[in-house]
């Protein structure tokens, strides 16, 4: 048969090409999940890195700090009445609650530390930048609601309205492009009025800050309005806080800084303040724990198993162990940790020892499997040559084979630590999932480590804690990235192919 | 007859004859093959008949499996492979761009040295080729496909009753006979044997042999072999090989018996390879 | 006190060490006969001798009168000394310390090993034991075949059923999104792709292999639910915010590389003859790859889907942070369902008291939940096993 139909042959042909599609689509899928899950978590992440601050003449004020005791002073006090001097219109007692909340809980915190230091300074005015609030922070990035600043481009008048309630506004201004209309704020100097109502060239408003008497004009160029994408109720920010905070933006006080906070503090409840370095902390110590138990043990039962073990029911039993253990979910070695170390042991909750113990047996089966591997491409060749010369056979493995076989076993070894770097399940069964402000100092210290701060951030509603969690998996990523790329770089530059 | 062609190899006086009595199938012309940067097949060109065995003999690495290989474009699976010159099947140039590598493969079958039965069923085996080129239009069809291929290959009476088993679990000679039956299945018109049986023992050979005789009535056969004897027993026109190069081609009593190359004399005398 | 009597256990090792070597370089001189061993070999002797003698008798006394116990340390020195000085004693020319010691390295070597054999029993005791003292208060019959789960309601309810649906559930969304994704990508990778694409190929995929399956977990809860939800609303459908499709379709992505991997091991282990077989009748590459190498890979990718499956099952993260608590029986994909591992994870966060039934009820599913896995990891390995010798 020599003739075979056209149709089914490009019908075959077009089945072939069909399913190389398919492959390389499944490829493409992947691929594109990981460009988003990179991209929505790099961009989650980056205001994170940055901070905002106000810059402030503080007046240390000596009847509030005591050179003898100046840790004890009102730092935070003293930081308000700076602000108080810079924005003086806060008139009744929830304004004045609103203006302090502009700054962060621990906005003395810096001063503090600046008189400790120097005692000296107690009674002079001190000019520094002070942290200002999670919600301000985010007023002033643009990620709490967005923010329209327009310049007034024609003239509006203004008049106090009939009843001597609120005020009027008429003009070219209030019509012409942009206009103005309702929930705008209209700001001029350190006046500042709301717009409650638009009809007909006439806008109604009512006075955020007092308006001084004489303000009858405002004339283009010396007004801006603010508008909102979302009504104040729906805003962690209201009109008053963000003009005072449009204020210090224009009188230039306003400062962003890198958030070097992000890495030097640890946890906090507020999420202007909140930190890393205690999860870094706490995860270097664990991990350093289950490093010291995993890779001795698994490097000795990977030695005796590959070149030791006789051929009997004890060694199969082992053998099985280890590939179970290998595939055995981790929360299960969580809750292995509860019961026995925390419950049995009493060992202390949620401390790095515990930890370390738990991730050491977590790991323990990859690293010997790695680490036999690593023992069996060594040629049998070598372990001849040593018995030759009349080494016993744990003189040539210890000698000759164990060194030859250390770049493979340093990879698989590297390898697993990265895995327990990034643990979260069986670390929360051994109460890692306290909040814990303190940075841990011992082994025994109660801790965190950073895959679980991400986990405990992320359940927080804040927006702010949204961009900490997102910056602290850019850490976590970052820190699995270079043990990776040094397993990576080690296997290739030592590892020789026998 | 085919216009006599310049060859450069020598040729028996007798070959003529044997040319004459069939026709072409397979014609090649200035063919080289070069694997990478190393040439494998040095300029070629050769006859091979219709409805005959012609053997491929010569020591290990003269390039007999590569041009063997070359004829049925199974190179083309290898990347570093390049083919140039002409190779002809009935008139058709199988290395021009336009034709179709898929029929190709129907038309030109491939026995492999090592026996490579899908691990499938004894009639899925047979029945896989027939089914992609939708040979049958039913069932019924392509049992008597499957019935045939397996009666011509030998192996019908030995495995009639356990169809549905896996062909590897066949003896090595039975298994290349089912390869032998699956490549038939497809109604080649060239059956290419690379070292059919160097993997069998001696009665498995024997039989294979045979099979080859039968065979050669109805098909074009080329085979690769190792063994002087069995080229012997099994064709009627013997190429020799060396070093990429075809040395001497020609009926294969007087390749036997009285070559005319003194490397082919050397090869058959035992001196290498 | 512990630490101080491991502190001390090493420095009698050391002392012994430096003691049994010039013991034996003094006999090596006095007598006039070799020593068997090198002297080094004497002192290792008695260093590992006071080593474990100090450490053994410190672990008992740590047990028999608790770790803070002062008399730890003193025992440690107690078992060091008691151990070092009868080999001591041995010391002569002939003595073959280096055998004696290399038997001690030996025992220390397979007690290494025997830490596997120490860690399985142990999961298996802990969790076997508080989910007997759980069944001492809530009957198996009614938590294998309970349908209602409130631990925390009054009263409170064990029904496992509605954890195993909700389980079954996101696992079944995870292995129709990475079973088709994984497989093509491996048989494209091993059939299609050139070295060059699959040198960047297979790093990608070891990448999405590598991510922490907190971060997942955030993704699927930061863009995957609410992109799920907003989608299915606005085509009329009810979608709960934490649906059991958004988290199965990660928990899918994160199997994907396992999959992957494994198929293409599995794959390129079919050998070359098989294709050319097919090539030479004149099939296609894809009909090559569908009725020939895939169905003599079978087996290998069966088991790779076991695995994946085990994985799934396993997974703690991604479910706690996208899936919910609450114990639903259903079927849809677009409600929100609860997992063996988020009621675990649950239940043990916190300051409970341990031998409540809520807690308890954690470690009986922690032994459904190894249960489960060890039996999928025992079946995926036997079809291996089994099916090998097919083209040996």
């Amino acid at each position: 048969m020599t003739e075979l139909r056209e149709s089914l042959i490009r019908k075959r042909y077009a089945a072939e090409r069909r399913f190389r599609i398919y492959g390389a689509s499944a490829l493409v899928l992947t691929a594109v999940f990981l460009a988003l899950l990179l991209a929505s978590i790099i961009s989650q992440a980056v205001p994170a890195f940055t901070e905002k601050t106000v810059v402030l003449d503080v007046m240390i004020d000596p009847a509030e700090a005591d050179p003898a005791n100046p840790a004890a002073g009102n730092y935070d006090g003293m930081v308000k009445a700076a602000l108080k001097q810079v924005l003086p219109d806060a008139r009744n007692r929830a304004e004045r609650k609103a203006l302090n909340g502009l700054l962060s809980s621990g906005a003395g915190d810096e001063l503090r530390r600046m008189v400790i230091a120097d005692p000296a300074l107690i009674g002079q005015t001190v000019t520094l930048p002070v942290l200002l609030s999670a919600d301000a922070t985010l007023y002033l990035k643009g990620l709490q609601a967005r923010v329209a600043v327009s310049a007034g481009a024609a003239p509006v008048a203004i008049a106090p309205a009939e009843g001597g309630e609120g005020l009027i506004l008429t003009g070219p201004g209030v019509s012409t492009e942009p206009g103005l209309s309702p929930g705008q704020i209209v700001m001029s100097g350190s006046a500042a009025l709301r717009i409650t109502a638009v009809e007909s060239g006439t806008a109604s408003a009512e006075a955020l800050t007092p308006i001084d008497a004489s303000l009858s004009a405002l004339t283009p160029g010396t007004w801006k309005t603010l508008s909102f994408s979302a009504p104040e109720a729906d805003r962690r920010t209201s009109d008053l806080q963000a003009t005072w905070l449009e204020q210090l933006k224009d009188a230039g006080r306003i400062e962003t800084g890198f958030a070097w906070r992000f890495f030097t503090a640890g946890d906090s409840r507020e999420p202007e303040l909140a930190g890393i370095r205690g999860a870094l902390v706490g995860s270097l110590l664990t991990v350093a724990v289950a490093l010291a138990l995993a890779l001795p043990l698994g490097v000795a039962a990977a030695i005796y198993l590959e070149q030791f073990a006789p051929k009997n029911r004890l060694t199969d039993l082992i053998e099985v162990n280890i590939n179970n253990l290998a595939a055995v979910p981790s929360i299960i070695f969580g809750l292995l940790g509860l019961a026995v170390f925390l419950n049995f042991f009493g060992m202390p909750r949620s401390a790095p020892v515990v930890g370390g113990l738990v991730l050491a047996l977590l790991v323990l089966p990859t690293i010997i499997i790695a680490s036999r591997a690593a023992l069996k491409a060594v040629p049998p060749s070598i372990t001849e040559a040593a018995l030759g010369v009349g080494a016993s056979h744990q003189q040539a493995v210890f000698h000759h084979v164990l060194p030859l076989a250390l770049p493979g076993i340093m990879t698989g070894t590297i390898l697993g630590l990265a895995r327990a770097f990034g643990e979260t399940a069986p670390l929360l069964m051994i109460g890692m999932v306290a909040f814990i402000a303190d940075v841990p100092h011992g082994f025994t210290d109660a801790a965190t480590v950073l895959p679980v701060q991400v986990f405990l951030w992320s359940d927080l509603p804040e927006l702010a804690f949204k961009n900490k969690t997102a910056a602290a998996i850019i850490v976590l990523l970052a820190v699995l990235f270079v043990l990776n790329a040094a397993a990576i770089y080690l296997r290739r530059r030592f590892e020789r192919r026998w | 007859m085919n216009a006599a062609v310049p060859y450069q190899t020598v040729v028996t006086p007798a070959s003529p004859r044997i040319m004459a009595e069939r026709p072409m199938k397979i014609t090649a012309r200035g063919v080289d093959v070069y694997y990478g940067d190393k040439h494998a097949i040095n300029q070629l060109s050769i006859d091979i008949p219709d409805r005959a065995v012609s053997a491929f003999i010569g020591p290990s690495g003269c390039g007999k499996s590569t041009f063997l290989r070359a004829i049925n474009r199974m190179n083309d699976t290898i990347p570093s492979c390049r083919v140039t010159g002409d190779i002809v099947i009935d008139g058709d140039d199988i290395y021009d761009s336009k034709l179709d590598v898929v029929q190709l493969r129907a038309r030109v079958g491939m026995v492999f040295q090592k026996p490579n039965p899908f691990p499938k069923a004894i009639y899925e085996n047979v029945a896989y080729g027939p089914r992609i080129h939708g040979m049958a239009k039913n069932k019924a069809e392509l049992d008597v496909i499957v019935e045939q291929s397996l009666r011509k290959a030998g192996l019908w009476e030995e495995v009639k009753d356990r169809l549905a088993h896996p062909g590897t679990g066949l003896s090595g000679g039975q298994q290349q006979r089912l390869c032998i039956a699956r490549a038939i299945a497809v109604n080649p018109e060239v059956i290419l044997m690379d070292e059919p049986c160097s993997a069998l023992d001696p009665i498995a050979t024997a039989k294979i042999e045979e099979l080859i005789d039968e065979l050669r009535q109805n098909y074009c056969i080329v085979i690769v072999t190792h063994s002087m004897q069995q080229a012997a027993r099994v064709s009627q026109l013997t190429a020799f090989f060396h070093l990429g190069t075809l040395v001497e081609y020609g009926d294969t009593d007087e390749m036997f018996t009285a070559p005319q190359e003194k490397r082919t004399q050397d090869y058959i005398t035992g001196r290498f390879g | 006190m512990f630490l101080w009597a491991i502190v001390l256990a090493v420095l009698m090792a050391s002392g012994a060490f430096l003691a049994g070597r010039r013991h034996a370089l003094a006999l090596a001189v006095a007598g006039e006969a070799r020593l068997h061993s090198l002297p080094s070999y004497h002192g290792l002797l008695l260093g590992a001798a006071a080593l474990i003698g100090g450490l053994a008798l410190a672990i008992v006394a740590g047990l028999l009168l608790g770790p803070q116990s002062p008399l730890t340390p003193a025992a440690a020195v107690l078992g060091a000394v008691a151990a070092a000085i009868p080999l001591y004693r041995r010391s002569s020319v002939d003595f073959r310390a280096r055998n004696a010691f290399e038997r001690v390295v030996m025992l220390v070597l397979l007690a290494c090993s025997a830490v596997a054999v120490l860690t399985t029993i142990g999961i298996v005791f802990s969790v076997l034991f508080e989910t007997l003292v759980f069944f001492r208060s809530v009957s198996p019959i009614e938590f294998l075949f309970g349908l209602h789960w409130s631990p925390t309601g009054t009263p409170p309810s064990f029904g496992f059923v509605p954890l195993l649906a909700g389980t079954f559930l996101i696992t079944l969304i995870a292995i129709l999104v990475a079973g088709p994704l994984g497989l093509l990508s491996a048989i494209y990778m091993a059939e299609y792709a050139g070295s060059q694409l699959r040198g960047v190929l297979k790093p990608l995929l070891e990448i999405l292999a590598g991510i922490p399956t907190v971060v997942l977990g955030f993704f699927a809860a930061l863009l995957v639910a609410p992109l799920i939800r907003g989608t299915g609303e606005s085509m009329g459908l009810a979608v709960a915010s934490e649906s059991a499709l958004a988290a199965g379709l990660v928990m899918g992505m994160m199997i994907v590389p396992l999959i992957s991997s494994l198929s293409d091991d599995i794959i390129n282990a079919v050998p070359q003859s098989l294709r050319d077989g097919s090539y030479a009748l004149g099939a296609t590459k894809s009909e090559t790859i569908r009725r020939v190498v895939i169905p003599a890979a079978l087996p290998g990718i069966v088991s790779a889907f076991m695995l994946a499956i085990s994985r799934a099952v396993g997974e703690t993260m991604i479910v706690v942070m996208a899936a919910g608590l609450a114990a639903n029986l259903t079927a849809n994909p677009l409600a929100a369902v609860t997992t063996i591992t988020v009621q675990i994870a649950t239940l043990l966060v916190g300051d409970q008291e341990f031998d409540s039934p809520k807690t308890l009820s954690a470690f009986a599913l922690g032994f459904v939940l190894f249960f489960f896995t060890l039996i999928l990891n025992y079946i995926a390995l036997r079809i291996v096993q089994k099916y090998r010798e097919q083209y040996d």
